[in-house]
């Protein structure tokens, strides 16, 4: 693995910004697209382009084949057991929605209880803390240790019978701790909860394999690997997916429509309704294709490298504390400096061509 | 450091980050308002003591970047003495300077004082908030919306 020609693929970072060499380090809000995503965009609108499932022309049927080999890459990626387990979305935040609405609405009542940790993205707290306000339902958060791990034993203490689901990071934006999610998906299923993970983060920086984990829902957003903005997964375990109500009305989730009752289509349609971002979908599946090329023993080694020499260096920064010091993250490191305000420092390192992340520590903190 | 960035954090500021005036809650103030910057976390309380219409005294609290830190406290001590119109118009002139409406020139300078030191926000759009917080604070306060939450942002 060559990081220079590596780089290369990547169009954005041939650029200067303020007369600097471009380096982006925020990836954690959104990865840069290599070009191979940027032409499967262009090859799609330029060639195939036309709406799914329903034409019975050959551009219809080229662009219905993508879309749904897309879907297979998506399940081989994830380590589904069915492409039908696969529900397209718009993003990590909308497939937690569509199970805080669907199965959180059918299955809560009040008294019931959510269970989340202090590790979570605002995007998966809350959707459950409006679907306890509805419900009168309690959400219960994890605690975190001051290194930026759940305390399991405390963890473990907050489930109990009354836990409906436990909404859990598998890897956290933040601090980059990455949760021991099978541990805790074992624990939670002992008190007979479902238990959704948020993916958004590992997608890119572990490999994932929903069915090791035994998770019942896993969300991603195709932006933060290398794919589009605008698209994203729930992958969700059959059996529960056909126990859900569909999340919203419209063309392609239903199977019979008349004016008294409309009978719904099966999955993963019930859960697509209208006409989806099928040139997103397919950029996807470009996307992890892409990914997939490389070593990922070499990759995910090359970022424990660079994030060590990282942290090696920033301890000997005068003023700096680390946020986030678990024995087992990716690469992301927060800090915050004695007197200085993350923003100005943000400022500060634009100015040298570094694309840093914003201020998302001073949000949590 | 470029050129840019050192017209930003101008001494002025740095001095004014490091050692707010009128950095304290007022505990005879007749107005208050809270002024809040969601996409950085910036909050400040503003006191104000009114005497009809003219500003008696003014202090400040609150935690926030170097520039919005910096710029309430050039504040409190410019618009200290002021009326609520002249208050207004500094704020006028303030807006204008940061967003790169009003160019700079030796009168303005003159006139306006430290707050001349602002000017540099207008070359870092993504800050300019940060410069105005505390003025659209002090206007929510002129305007008696006592205790209201003056926000920059809704929040993302
Ligand atoms: C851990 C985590 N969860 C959820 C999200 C939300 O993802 P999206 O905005 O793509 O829906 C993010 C994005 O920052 C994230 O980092």
């Amino acid at each position: 693995m060559d990081v220079k020609t590596l780089r290369e693929d990547f169009p954005i970072l041939s650029q200067k910004v303020h007369g600097k060499p471009l380096v982006y380090l925020d990836n954690a809000a959104t990865t840069q697209k290599p070009q191979t995503v940027i032409d499967t965009l262009v090859r799609y609108y330029s060639e195939i382009n036309s709406n799914i499932h329903r034409g019975v022309h050959l551009l219809s049927e080229k662009a219905t084949a993508e879309y749904e080999s897309s879907r297979h890459i998506v399940k081989d990626f994830l380590g589904a057991a069915h492409d039908r387990e696969i529900i397209f979305t718009r993003g990590t935040t909308e497939s937690i929605n569509l199970v805080a609405a669907t199965w959180g609405r059918t299955h809560l009542k009040s008294g019931d209880e959510v269970l989340i940790t202090s590790l979570e993205h605002h995007s998966n707290i809350v959707p459950w803390q409006m679907l306890c306000q509805e419900k009168g339902a309690i959400l219960k958060v994890a605690p975190i240790t001051d290194a930026g791990d759940v305390v399991l034993d405390e963890f473990k203490k907050l489930l109990n019978p009354k836990t409906k689901i436990v909404a859990l990071v598998h890897v956290s934006n933040a601090l980059g701790t990455i949760n021991p999610v099978k541990e805790m998906v074992g624990a939670a299923h002992d008190v007979g909860a479902v238990v959704l993970v948020d993916g958004a983060q590992a997608v890119a920086h572990l490999d994932v394999n929903v069915q090791a984990l035994n998770c019942d829902f896993y969300a991603f957003s195709a932006h933060k690997l290398y794919g589009p903005t605008g698209i994203g997964v729930l992958y969700g375990k059959e059996k529960l997916l056909n126990s859900m109500p569909p999340y919203q009305g419209g063309g392609d989730m239903i199977r019979e429509v008349s004016f008294q009752k409309s009978t719904y289509n099966d999955l993963p349609y019930k859960f697509e309704a209208g006409t989806p971002d099928i040139s997103g979908v397919i950029g996807l599946a470009a996307a992890i294709r892409y990914f997939k090329q490389w070593d990922h023993h070499e990759l995910f080694a090359y970022e424990q490298e660079i994030v060590s020499y990282a942290t090696e260096r920033l301890k000997q920064c005068p003023g700096v504390r680390l946020i986030g010091t678990s024995a087992t993250k990716v690469s992301v490191v927060s800090f915050v400096m004695e007197d200085v305000h993350p923003h100005d420092i943000g400022t500060i390192l634009d100015h040298e061509g570094l694309q840093s992340a914003r201020v998302i520590i001073v949000r949590c903190l | 450091m470029s050129e840019n960035l050192k017209d930003l954090y101008q001494e002025v500021i740095l001095d004014h980050n490091k050692n707010p005036r009128n950095f304290r809650k007022l505990e005879d103030s007749n107005r208050h308002s809270v002024g809040f910057n969601p996409l950085c976390g910036d909050k400040l309380d503003l006191y104000l003591k009114m005497d009809g219409d003219k500003i008696e005294s003014v202090g400040f609290l609150g935690s926030g970047c170097a520039i919005s830190k910096s710029s309430a406290s050039v504040m409190t001590t410019v618009v200290k003495g002021k009326t609520k119109k002249e208050a207004e118009e500094l704020l006028d002139i303030f807006s204008d300077m940061v967003t790169g409406k009003k160019q700079m020139n030796d009168q303005l300078v003159e006139d306006f004082g430290s707050l001349a030191a602002f000017s540099g926000v207008s070359e870092f759009p993504a800050r300019v908030k940060c410069a105005s917080l505390a003025w659209h604070t002090l206007k929510a306060a002129l305007e008696g919306q006592n205790q209201e939450s003056v926000c920059t942002e809704k929040e993302d």
